[in-house]
């Protein structure tokens, strides 16, 4: 038995979305966190083409994807300046440590 | 069967991702992953956004995190996670099989043939909204990177800390 191609490509959908979710469950790295995040939003934005592709308009879900990308970057960039800022004020990338901001 | 060596290399290099335990290598496999996610889109029929993801997902996302791991430094000691290794996989597993229960239906609709307008026109035209939002998302995520990063941020923060 061959699998369609929507078929394998959903297989990817749910397995990056998985994946990423285990990925931010499990880590307490400030970057690794950023990756589990980029992992998941891949997954999403391969479902908007996927749904596109299902329903005949390729286009649009194309158009949903590219916002998808960028607001993904952008919150990528912000979470690692963060990180960055993080290590250079607590000298360490553990979220845990971030626990000493509460007042 | 290109199709599906092309599926398990994405969800591979995901994994190898999240378990590597050099933050670097981690970077590397994210990189590799967003590549394959690119060509499973230009096989969906997408081809201009998996150009774009290829160069902004594969490209411009790993030079900032090679960047940022320079400057964090490559400190990965083995830190205990707030949730049980095996109770954070099952929960992920348990919502794979949940997603995948949800999909299901989808994917037995018959895809009708519609006749659309090419990506431009109805990016530009449709979805106009969508590119002012995408605009102000830049310039939020400028402003933000600059309150961060910027000359005084980290100075004004050493000061108040000491």
């Amino acid at each position: 038995m061959t699998l369609s191609l929507p078929a394998l490509v959903a297989v990817a959908v749910v397995g990056l979305l998985g994946i990423g979710l285990a990925g931010l469950l499990v880590t307490r790295n400030l970057i690794k966190v950023v990756v589990g995040m980029q992992v998941m939003v891949k997954g999403g934005m391969l479902a908007m083409v996927l749904a596109g592709h299902l329903c005949g308009q390729v286009q649009t879900g194309a158009a949903l994807a590219l916002t998808v990308i960028v607001a993904d970057t952008i919150v990528s960039v912000v979470a690692l300046a963060f990180a960055v800022q993080v290590r250079r004020r607590f000298g360490t990338l553990d979220l845990q440590a971030l626990s000493t901001l509460r007042r | 069967m290109f199709d599906l060596l092309i599926v398990a290399a994405t969800l591979v290099c995901a994994l190898q991702a999240i378990r590597s335990p050099r933050l670097l290598m981690s970077a590397l496999w994210l990189a590799s992953a967003s590549a394959l996610t690119a060509l499973l889109m230009y096989l969906l029929g997408a081809p201009e956004v998996a150009v774009i993801e290829l160069s902004v997902g594969a490209g411009l996302v790993t030079v900032l995190f090679v960047f940022a791991i320079n400057i964090a430094g490559e400190e990965l000691p083995d830190l205990r996670a707030l949730v049980p290794k095996p109770l954070a996989w099952l929960v992920a597993i348990g919502a794979m099989a949940l997603g995948a229960w949800m999909a299901m239906p989808g994917l037995r609709t018959p895809a009708p043939a519609l006749q659309q307008p090419p990506f431009a026109v109805v990016l530009w035209e449709q979805r106009t909204v969508d590119v002012l939002l995408q605009v102000v998302l830049i310039i939020g995520g400028v402003l933000g990177v600059l309150g961060l990063l910027g000359p005084g941020g980290a100075q004004a923060g050493k000061e108040k800390r000491s």
